[in-house]
């Protein structure tokens, strides 16, 4: 953006007394609370954001614990009565030989929600405390977690397309459990989690290095 | 308080700061087809494309056909044992509307339909008036960033993953032949992920500035 060469020193905005829109990235003095071109809200951070991160993300955890223990989905074919949690579901695509299937449900909805967990996680304690990892890392890791979170609710899709399409008769019959009830919250609270996390914090305690 | 519009427009240099890292940079004119980045964190501040607007208007309301078409024609059907099943996408959020598990049922039709067919009629309603010129219509700052904020909530591509998951599933117990809305909805995923592609937010928030004055 900058033309006129790398030379001139970065500040940032707070830094300049000034408040940045987060959604049109025009800048106003500070007091500012409309933005001028876009009408959104203006924050020089949001303000609660990491409380809300952490609730969001403790919510996000404990529906996350029902989501594993209780079934996701009772099928009934030629009357075998079977219940399956997520972990089993992906266990058994496994047996059936059908590793790839098997392996994306797995990803998805056992390796995702944990990570995501983990690196919320790390990056609000980054923002108070001082952590290893380089904010340019940080700042990578929180754009995954931002882009990827949503492709967990693949689980919770799969079950209502089973649901709705398995309805034949004695021959097979397939329920969604309750499970995806709490499996799509703990997405949801996750993902909000995520959103409350303003990116801009992260950089923060980098500021006096600049 | 807020820095003057009316004070000498002409040499007021303009400041923009990256929304991930807050780094002010000088808000400068942006040539199309290049790609301005945040000079701190790397993040991409703006991207203008020749063409952009009316290629993602044209975009927008093809998805919203498509879309009318995947929600109300047979998606998939299941035939096992002389038995046979037709799900419509309308049936797939409607799996869960017994009791307990209706609010999830709401969710699905939200985060699959709801939410993609209003992000795409708020997309269209900020673009008409950029694409064929004259003032932008009222409260479309507003449309537009309720289509910005609803974009991570908007699903239907990962549905789609979805879809094929559980025909891998379901492959083994029954055969399994497909609807033409299962075509529109594939379309649509693609249409929907070109449409974001060539959309650059920044560039539209400045042509709407402009277009008011």
């Amino acid at each position: 953006m900058e033309i006129s060469g790398k030379s001139t020193p970065l500040r940032t905005a707070r830094q300049a007394g000034l408040v940045a829109c987060q959604h049109c990235y025009l800048v106003h003095e500070t007091g500012a609370v409309r933005c001028q071109r876009c009408g959104g809200k203006l924050a020089s951070r949001m303000p609660g954001s990491l409380q809300r991160v952490w609730a969001w993300l403790f919510a996000g955890l404990i529906v996350y614990v029902p989501a594993n223990v209780y079934p996701m989905l009772i099928t009934d074919t030629l009357g075998q009565h079977e219940e399956n949690t997520i972990v089993g579901g992906a266990v058994e695509l496994f047996n059936h030989g059908s590793y790839g299937i098997a392996a994306v449900v797995f990803v998805a909805s056992v390796m995702i929600p944990i990570s995501k967990f983990l690196a919320i996680g790390y990056l609000a304690l980054g923002v108070r405390s001082t952590v290893a990892m380089h904010p340019h890392r940080r700042h990578q890791l929180y754009e995954i977690v931002e882009f990827i979170g949503r492709w967990s609710m693949i689980d919770v899709f799969v079950v209502a397309i089973l649901a709705a399409l398995v309805q034949l008769g004695n021959v097979a019959i397939v329920h969604p459990g309750i499970a995806a009830v709490s499996f799509a919250l703990s997405v949801a609270f996750t993902m909000l989690s995520a959103q409350s996390l303003d990116p801009r914090l992260i950089w923060d305690a980098d500021e006096e290095i600049r | 308080m807020t820095i003057a519009r009316e004070s000498s427009a002409a040499v007021q240099r303009r400041y923009i700061a990256c929304p991930h890292c807050d780094t002010l940079h000088v808000e400068a004119l942006i040539p199309e087809d290049y790609t301005a980045t945040c000079r701190h964190c790397g993040h991409v501040l703006a991207a203008p494309r020749r063409n952009s607007y009316a290629r993602v208007l044209s975009l927008a309301v093809t998805a919203l056909i498509l879309m009318l078409g995947a929600l109300f024609f047979p998606f998939i059907s299941l035939e096992a044992a002389g038995l046979s099943n037709r799900t419509s996408v309308v049936d797939a959020m409607l799996a869960f509307s017994d009791g307990l598990m209706l609010p999830l049922s709401i969710a699905v039709a939200l985060l699959i339909a709801l939410i993609p067919a209003a992000r795409l009629c708020a997309i269209a309603y900020t673009l008409v008036p950029l694409v064929f010129g004259g003032r932008p219509y009222r409260h479309a700052e507003t449309a537009f960033r309720m289509a910005e904020r609803l974009r991570p909530w908007s699903m239907a591509e990962i549905f789609i993953v979805g879809v094929a998951v559980a025909l891998v599933k379901v492959s083994g117990l029954a055969s399994v032949s497909f609807g033409p809305a299962f075509w529109a909805f594939a379309a649509l995923v693609i249409v929907t992920v070109l449409q974001d592609n060539a959309m650059c937010r920044y560039t539209i928030w400045k042509s709407l500035e402009n277009q008011r004055r």
